[in-house]
């Protein structure tokens, strides 16, 4: 004890200071600076969420009304002559039958009295090209109906249904003072009123076509910077346009005449829609959209001046239609419905109608193909590699290599799919076998990664307590260590999969980009799957893909969610801990 | 010698060598007194003699608890072992030792009064003074841890137990020739006696140096030329 | 056929039920050599202890007497190691049939994480040495009688192994290593992760367990080796230095070496 000699270390008596001023400081400092590292991880976690959450209620936001549609509940008389001609009521007539006059009537009971060609078209269009399957599979199922009235749903054509969610043009309805009068029923249409009712509305045309002019004035100024022959005649248009736009504007009170770039006006009287085409205070002119009940006076307070505010050069649906939704929508047929279809169909050229199916099972069987071939095959290679490989150059080149193959551009494999298995073996294109396999290659490098991480991770006392009883290498890697690496290989095999479900070049590639309608029903039948149906779909130039574009990354979401939760359920089951 | 990793183990036995050679010598000491108490009759040796015994009383206590701790913290091996269970018996010895030397003295004393037989009293100082030789040179052989030293101890008695037997015959002798003698022969012969039983302790100790050092026990048999219990004397 | 066997001791004795001759046996890891021309002679029926410092090669030398060096591919092992006359290195040998003669409990308890029934019916079942469940579970319920668990687990046998406690769980590892019925044990610091009342327990079963099997302990307590073991080698730098009766190595042994390190004079 004495031996040891007490040397005193070379910090003398100097101990760390606890008390003093400095020390107080310098604590506090560490304190903060501990605060601030935490409040960046904090910061960095909100910001995260905070996209996440953007995200996702932009796609839901966009993607929900898909899951809707709307259809009009008419009473549909089934007319025995065109369904079942000569008594015939079996199910192939029933199936051929045409039920475009059957729908057609219906919408005539619906609205009477269009007679206009061009209005019936927008009335009959207004529905979709499949409205009447509802009606056929009843027949089918039931053909003591033909014959009877029978009120089925018909479904409405994208455009009609997107005029019922999206609401392209705000109404707005003023009643009017005067007593007014229309001197017909139908066509076209003058109504007098007794009262200036439609001064207001010359003055905002007046204030329109100024501002109009204003504008083209301006443009005219901009263009007038450049030099240029055609610019200088262009700004000539331009000019000449406005100088007479001016004109109208200043000239008081007069008829004024509208055009579909203003905001269009109609009058409603006598349950009828007139939309006008000339206006003055006092009278309107203009064609019948929904023809009315009488020429009889319109009491003050029972007609009113409708403003649809968007132009009709803006938007999609032309007045008739918006008149014919309107009626639908007061007479209280237009009823919205989940849109089953879309989870039910296959990929169709009308928007309403296309679904989500096809893609689906595309997925399904393409994923199926994947799991089925890289989980053994990666699992078992990274067996071997880990415990049986003689550790010498060559097995270095391979573990580089699959290294490297894990961070291959995804597009390459679809290369690689479309020179081997559709030009060499010569297996059918757009199957979702040749894309499970080319997914299969993409995907197995990252199984093998995390497989022999997994198998690394497992404690080599146990593989030792197992070959120390005199298993052999094989059993004790099967018996004992696979077992306790599952959920390594699990977290592997969902990290991998999920990558491929969102693989999209490599597929265009062997060609799953084409137009595919029937639902595949084997791994050799033509199929697409989600996201190349998401990316054709925002291709498309309907309005009504958007939203199906979005749904359809709903779908895919859920698709993945479902995926990891069964696997992570199955990682938990197989867990065992050592 | 290496020393051991752990230096109070090395401190400890240290102690327990200085603590022995301390009773040691405080043995040879006794029995130098007891020799002076019988050459000079000095009762005030005789009470050192006393308090000198009760100082390796003391030490040997002290002594067997050191021992015993050492045991069951040191868990001991080899020459560690034997060297600490040397150090009991040794102690064992030694307090043995002293108890010897205090009697002699107090046999001195009592026969401090009366006259002495010159050829007796100086056969009883030779053989004292051997068995102080003895003890010395087993002492050293302990400090130095010299077997061979102690095997020559171990042989010496011989000579202790030949003085002890001549001086038995003598001093049977001496109290055959006239009864009056019997009274201070008889304090010479357990004197005597005492001295030759200091001599075997003396042995022992130097055969527990020898298994201290060699690490086996010495192979031949004890010298016991010890012949007086079969001694008999015929009358006239 | 195998040439005569030298059943001397280094020490010269004879030893008369001799189990494991190691004769001139080296061992390297690449170019380092860990074991210098170590020879011993291990007798049947006791128990044998390996002492030395850290490093010196005893769990080493243990390790090549059920080729568990085998796992370690910069490792190579010359010379010549035999159980009952049959050389273990022979390349017509199977490792997986010597493995199951040679048993192995390691410092760490290692159960595997299966039920307690599973762990001890493993070897068994794999060495296919039972014909029936029935016979199985005798098998399993003996084995963890001899290693004195069985009163503790009988309740819960389906439970897993990595429930128990150290020392139950070490005593699992010696059921084990005993259902395959070896001939030879070998244990590499059993107890150095135990409590001394588990230490203690497996210590009298290692006591019992003598009689019947030819036991190597390698152990870092010397005392432990003192009280378990019947005959003692002492290891130093890759060098088997001295070997004989333990009572011998523990009282009066005859290298300078091996007494400095028992007595605790190693630098």
């Amino acid at each position: 004890m004495t031996d040891i000699v007490a040397t005193p270390s070379p910090l003398g008596f100097r101990r760390v200071d606890v008390t003093s001023a400095t020390a107080r400081a310098r604590i506090r400092a560490r304190y903060r600076k501990e605060a601030r590292f935490k409040a960046y991880g904090i910061g960095a976690l909100l910001l995260t969420t905070v996209f996440l959450v953007i995200l996702i209620a932009d796609i839901l936001h966009r993607g929900l009304p898909a899951f809707w549609h709307h259809s009009l509940v008419l009473d549909v008389p089934v007319d025995r002559e065109l369904v079942a001609p000569g008594g015939k009521a079996d199910a192939a007539t029933i199936r051929n039958a045409d039920y475009f006059p059957l729908t057609r009537a219906a919408l005539e009971v619906a609205i009477p009295g269009i007679k206009n060609r061009n209005a019936q078209k927008q009335l009959t269009r207004l529905l979709s090209s499949s409205a009447a399957d509802d009606l056929r599979d009843r027949l089918l199922e039931n053909p003591n109906l033909i014959g009877t009235t029978v009120k089925t749903k018909l479904l409405l054509a994208a455009d009609a249904d997107l005029y019922f969610k999206d609401k392209p043009t705000t109404i707005m309805t003023r009643e009017m003072r005067g007593t007014a009068t229309p001197n017909a029923t139908a066509g076209e249409v003058t109504v007098l009123t007794s009262a200036n009712d439609f001064a207001d509305e010359i003055v905002f045309i007046k204030q329109r076509l100024a501002r109009r002019a204003d504008r083209l004035t301006a443009e005219a100024d901009r263009l007038s910077l450049f030099a240029g022959e055609s610019v200088a005649g262009r700004v000539k248009e331009l000019r000449v346009e406005a100088e007479a736009l001016r004109k109208r504007a200043e000239i008081p009170k007069v008829e004024e005449s509208l055009d579909n770039r203003m905001p269009s006006l109609l009058v409603a009287i006598n349950g009828g829609l007139i939309k006008i085409t000339k206006l003055s205070d006092v009278s309107a002119t203009g064609d019948t959209l929904l023809p009315l009940r009488s020429s009889a006076e319109a009491k003050p307070g029972t007609w009113k001046l409708v403003t649809y505010e968007t132009p009709e050069s803006n938007r999609k649906v032309s007045d008739q239609e918006i008149a014919f939704l309107e009626r639908f929508r007061e007479l209280g047929v237009a009823e919205r419905s989940f849109n089953w279809r879309f989870l039910t169909a296959g990929d169709s050229r009308d928007p309403e109608l296309a679904g989500i199916r096809g893609a689906l099972v595309g997925s399904a069987l393409t994923l199926f193909i994947t799991l089925i071939l890289c989980l053994p095959i990666g699992v078992m290679a990274a067996i071997y590699l880990e415990e049986f490989a003689p550790q010498n150059r060559w097995t270095d080149l391979i573990e580089v290599n699959i290294n490297n193959l894990a961070a291959v551009p995804s597009i390459v494999f679809g290369l690689l799919g479309l020179a081997v298995f559709l030009n060499f073996f010569g297996l059918p294109r757009s199957a979702p076998l040749v894309g499970g396999i080319t997914l299969a290659l993409l995907v197995l490098p990252t199984i093998i990664i995390a497989a022999r991480a997994a198998l690394k991770a497992v404690p080599p006392s146990i593989k030792e307590a197992a070959l120390g009883v005199g298993a052999s290498h094989q059993q004790a890697i099967f018996h004992h260590v696979l077992p306790l690496a599952m959920p390594g290989v699990m977290t592997g095999a969902i990290i991998g999969m999920a990558h491929a479900l969102g693989e999209t070049a490599p597929l265009l590639m062997i060609g799953m980009i084409a137009f595919i309608v029937d639902v595949p029903h084997g791994f050799t039948d033509a199929a697409t799957v989600l996201p190349v149906q998401i990316y054709l779909w925002s291709d498309l130039p309907e309005a009504a893909f958007k939203a199906k574009t979005a749904a359809a990354i709903i779908v895919l979401l859920m698709f993945l969610f479902l995926m990891n939760g069964t696997a992570i359920w199955l990682r938990k089951k197989f867990e065992r801990r050592w | 010698m290496n020393e051991h990793t752990v230096k109070s183990y090395e401190e400890e036995l240290a102690l327990l060598d200085k603590k022995i050679a301390q009773m040691g010598g405080l043995a040879e000491q006794l029995l130098g007194q007891s020799l002076g108490a019988l050459e000079r009759r000095d009762p005030k040796l005789a009470e050192e003699v006393v308090l000198s015994d009760r100082a390796i009383d003391q030490l040997e206590r002290e002594i067997e608890e050191q021992v015993i701790s050492m045991v069951a913290r040191r868990q001991p091996m080899a020459d560690d072992l034997r060297h600490i269970m040397g150090a009991l018996r040794i102690t064992t010895d030694l307090e043995r030792i002293g108890d010897l030397a205090k009697n002699i003295a107090k046999r001195a004393l009592a026969i401090a009064d009366e006259s002495h037989p010159k050829p007796l009293m100086s056969g009883i100082r030779h053989m004292v003074e051997l068995a102080l030789h003895q003890l010395k040179e087993v002492l050293d052989a302990y400090a130095e841890r010299d077997a061979d030293k102690a095997l020559s101890v171990w042989r010496n008695d011989a000579q202790i137990d030949a003085m002890y037997n001549s001086l038995f015959r003598e001093l049977l002798t001496y109290m055959m020739e006239d009864p009056r003698n019997i009274g201070i022969s008889t304090h010479l012969l357990f004197g005597a006696k005492n001295i030759e039983r200091v001599g075997d302790h003396t042995t022992n100790i130097a055969e527990t140096v020898h298994f201290l050092v060699r690490g086996f026990n010495i192979a031949d048999d004890r010298p016991k030329d010890d012949q007086t219990s079969s001694t008999l004397i015929s009358g006239g | 056929m195998d040439a005569m066997v030298d059943v001397h001791s280094q020490s010269g004795l004879a030893i008369d039920k001799p189990k494991v001759v190691a004769r001139d046996v080296n061992v390297y890891y690449g170019d380092k050599r860990a074991l210098n021309d170590v020879s011993v002679v291990v007798p049947d029926r006791g128990v044998m202890s390996f002492i030395g410092p850290s490093g010196c090669g005893k769990s080493t030398f243990l390790r090549c007497i059920n080729r568990m060096n085998d796992t370690i591919p910069s490792c190579r092992v010359t010379g010549k190691i035999s159980i009952d006359s049959q050389d273990i290195y022979d390349p017509s040998l199977d490792v997986v049939q010597l493995r199951a003669r040679v048993g192995m409990v390691f410092q760490k308890p290692n159960p595997f994480p299966k039920s307690i029934f599973e762990n001890v019916a493993y070897g068994p079942r794999i060495h296919g040495l039972c014909h029936s469940k029935a016979d199985l579970e005798e098998v399993v319920q003996h084995s963890l009688e001899k290693a004195g668990l069985w009163k503790e687990v009988r309740d819960r046998i389906a439970d897993s192994g990595t429930g128990l406690s150290g020392g139950q769980q070490q005593r699992l590892c010696i059921a084990r290593a005993i259902a395959v019925n070896p001939e030879v044990i070998l244990m590499d610091e059993p107890c150095s992760a135990l409590d001394p009342i588990a230490t203690a327990r497996i210590e009298e079963l290692i006591d019992e367990l003598r009689q019947n099997y030819c036991i190597i302990i390698v152990t870092h307590s010397m005392q432990q080796a003192a009280r378990v073991s019947q005959r003692t080698a002492f290891f130093h730098l890759g060098n088997l230095v001295e070997e004989g009766n333990t009572a011998d190595i523990f009282t009066n042994p005859k290298e300078k070496r091996t007494q400095d390190y028992i007595t605790g004079r190693f630098g």
